[in-house]
């Protein structure tokens, strides 16, 4: 194996220096009081007004911003924990179990894979008013708690961390095939359903259109109250910036305590078409 | 247990003293489990996906031929709203705004990623650590980077000018023009999923085996030469999948320019549309003029256009051998 120049380090340095520039300067502003704005050069080290921007974001009128962060929270985690238990259950079957009608059923989940979710978006929406969801925690939760792209991985991970010989001999201790699933497959599953859970936990804390559609302002998601935010207030600089910063945190934490798990799942090809 | 199993019957004439009376019961209910468990675990899905992915999806196109507002269901008017789309201005520039930042976003992502992946499929030190900062601005929440980039690319007060007034470029209104702001929108977009590319490619290529390089380098191929005559062939099925999600992503652009509109022209992508996308234009239809038969009719629009370019990619990456 060749050598590995000190080239490729500082190249390597320099891109993720490059990533986190952004996160970095939402700090910044985020510490700092608003006189700071047009300043240039543009200060580059934190200030001491964090707390003071923070305690005014969760003040911040019309923004709700608080209850958005529930909601957030709510909504992630809820339909996070569904989709991984779903999916793996799903593409359990499809990887390991035989049944009638299994390629036509797995071609219909392929399939929906390429449906953007805009293009229902309207009737969704009517679908909600008659239910009574509009501007309900709920409407943003249901209709996501599958995922196809979910049963596609998970299908594609059971295929190759679930040794045949395991589910056999389970099903000759006379297991049935919930216990097989949930004692046996789960904990092998684990790695795959990390990175489904973390991308599926970021594709809900991140959805932005589905809210603004649904949700009013006084009950928001937190990416819906940081438009809020945004428009309101598109002057004060570091109020924005602070509730920017606080609605990336649980990202960052998820992203912190998994994130050698989540490597590793991409890099055992999860991901991979 | 299998064990003991086999070695009951080695003492003959006693038959085992298991529950025999319930064993035809049991076979019954074992063969009930294997039988119906598999639809019983892929019933979820489909429920949930039946009512709120497939039947708004057939619904939007039955609402794409009403003329149909906030008051209800009007009359059926066939083809009209798509009669009325094609002829209207608007939808022709969103259509051309999304292409437009679409090829912005994708191209030089899709490249930076390559790159960066053949620089990290080295050996290295702390290769996870690099790695989670080549991820890390995907788990930025994307509200987040809509904020940032916006005072980035403020007119006045932004990073973006002040760097640029350093070579002695004048501030750039950035978003007053298609190209200014197509260019700091696309930005955002490249910011935040290079990474992410970049490790899909790294995962495909680590099974490329090393003999391929070590001959390349006898021959004297250099690294860019190898890049493209070796790896990019080798990993063709990831590149694919790459250019087909951004290509989708890209056609449903919404957050980034939304946030970095602010105001009260957010929704209409500025005061000149200049970078209204389809999504955003199916929005301001549907949720803020209450139409939602027009709105229904982009939404398939969108839906078509994303078919047609996934067609397009998907022949062209193929053809490309």
């Amino acid at each position: 194996m060749r050598r590995t120049s000190p080239l490729v380090y500082l190249t390597l340095i320099a891109a993720i220096a490059l990533s986190a520039f952004p996160l970095y300067w939402l700090f910044v502003v985020a510490s700092r009081s608003n006189d700071i704005v047009g300043d240039w050069p543009p200060p580059l080290i934190p200030g001491s007004h964090l707390l003071d921007n923070v305690s005014r974001l969760f003040d911040a009128e019309d923004a709700h911003f608080l209850k958005g962060m529930l909601n957030s929270a709510i909504a992630s985690l809820a339909v996070t924990v569904s989709v991984v238990f779903f999916s793996s259950l799903a593409g359990f079957a499809f990887a390991k179990l035989r049944f009638r009608g299994k390629n036509f059923l797995l071609m219909i989940i392929l399939g929906t894979m390429m449906i953007p979710v805009q293009m229902g978006i309207i009737p969704l929406y009517m679908i909600m008013v008659n239910f009574g969801w509009e501007n309900r925690l709920q409407a943003v939760i249901v209709p996501f708690l599958v995922s196809a792209f979910g049963v596609f991985l998970m299908r594609q991970y059971a295929e190759r961390a679930v040794p045949d010989e395991l589910i056999e001999a389970a099903r000759v201790d006379g297991c049935h095939t919930f216990r097989i699933f949930w004692t046996v497959v789960m904990p092998a599953l684990r790695p795959g359903a990390a990175v489904l859970g973390l991308f599926t936990f970021m594709g809900t804390w991140n959805e932005f259109l589905w809210p603004l559609a649904v949700l009013e302002a006084d009950n928001p998601t937190v990416q819906f109250s940081l438009n809020q935010l945004s428009t309101s207030y598109y002057t004060d600089y570091t109020l924005m910036f602070s509730g920017a910063l606080v609605a990336t945190v649980p990202l960052l934490l998820v992203f912190l305590v998994s994130g050698k798990q989540i490597i590793g799942g991409i890099m055992e090809g999860a991901v991979k078409s | 247990m299998p064990t003991h199993l086999r070695q009951r019957p080695v003492a003959p004439a006693a038959p085992a003293p298991g529950p025999s009376p319930d064993a035809p019961r049991a076979r019954l209910l074992s063969r009930l489990d294997t039988k119906g468990s598999p639809y019983l675990f892929l019933a979820p899905f489909y429920v949930v996906f039946a009512v709120f992915g497939l039947f708004p999806l057939g619904y939007t196109a039955w609402v794409s031929l009403h003329s149909w507002s906030m008051s209800g269901k009007g009359s059926f008017i066939g083809f009209d709203n798509y009669t009325e789309l094609f002829a209207d201005p608007d939808f022709w520039n969103a259509l051309f705004n999304t292409l437009g930042m679409l090829a912005l976003a994708t191209v030089p992502q899709l490249f930076i990623a390559l790159v960066l992946a053949g620089l990290l499929n080295q050996k290295l030190r702390a290769t996870t650590l690099l790695r989670m900062g080549v991820l890390l601005p995907i788990v930025t929440s994307v509200a987040a980077v809509g904020i940032v980039f916006s005072q980035i690319f403020d007119r006045d007060a932004g990073m973006a000018n002040g760097l640029l007034g350093l070579v002695g470029v004048h501030p750039i209104d950035w978003r007053a023009d298609k190209w200014s702001s197509w260019l700091a929108i696309s930005t955002m977009v490249n910011w935040r999923w290079t990474g992410y590319n970049a490790l899909i490619y790294l995962a495909a290529m680590q099974s490329i085996p090393r003999e391929l390089y070590e001959a390349a380098d006898i021959d004297g191929a250099g690294r860019m030469r190898q890049l493209w005559s070796i790896t990019v062939p080798m990993i063709r099925p990831a590149v694919i999948f790459t250019v087909i999600s951004s290509t989708i992503a890209g056609m449903q652009l919404f957050t980034e320019p939304l946030i970095f509109g602010q105001g009260n022209y957010a929704i209409s992508g500025g005061t000149l549309h200049q970078f209204q996308t389809l999504s955003m234009y199916m929005f301001e239809k549907a949720f803020r003029d209450f139409d939602y038969g027009y709105g229904s009719a982009v939404a398939w629009m969108i839906f078509l256009v994303i078919m047609l370019l996934t067609l397009i990619n998907f022949l062209v990456v193929r053809r490309a051998k």
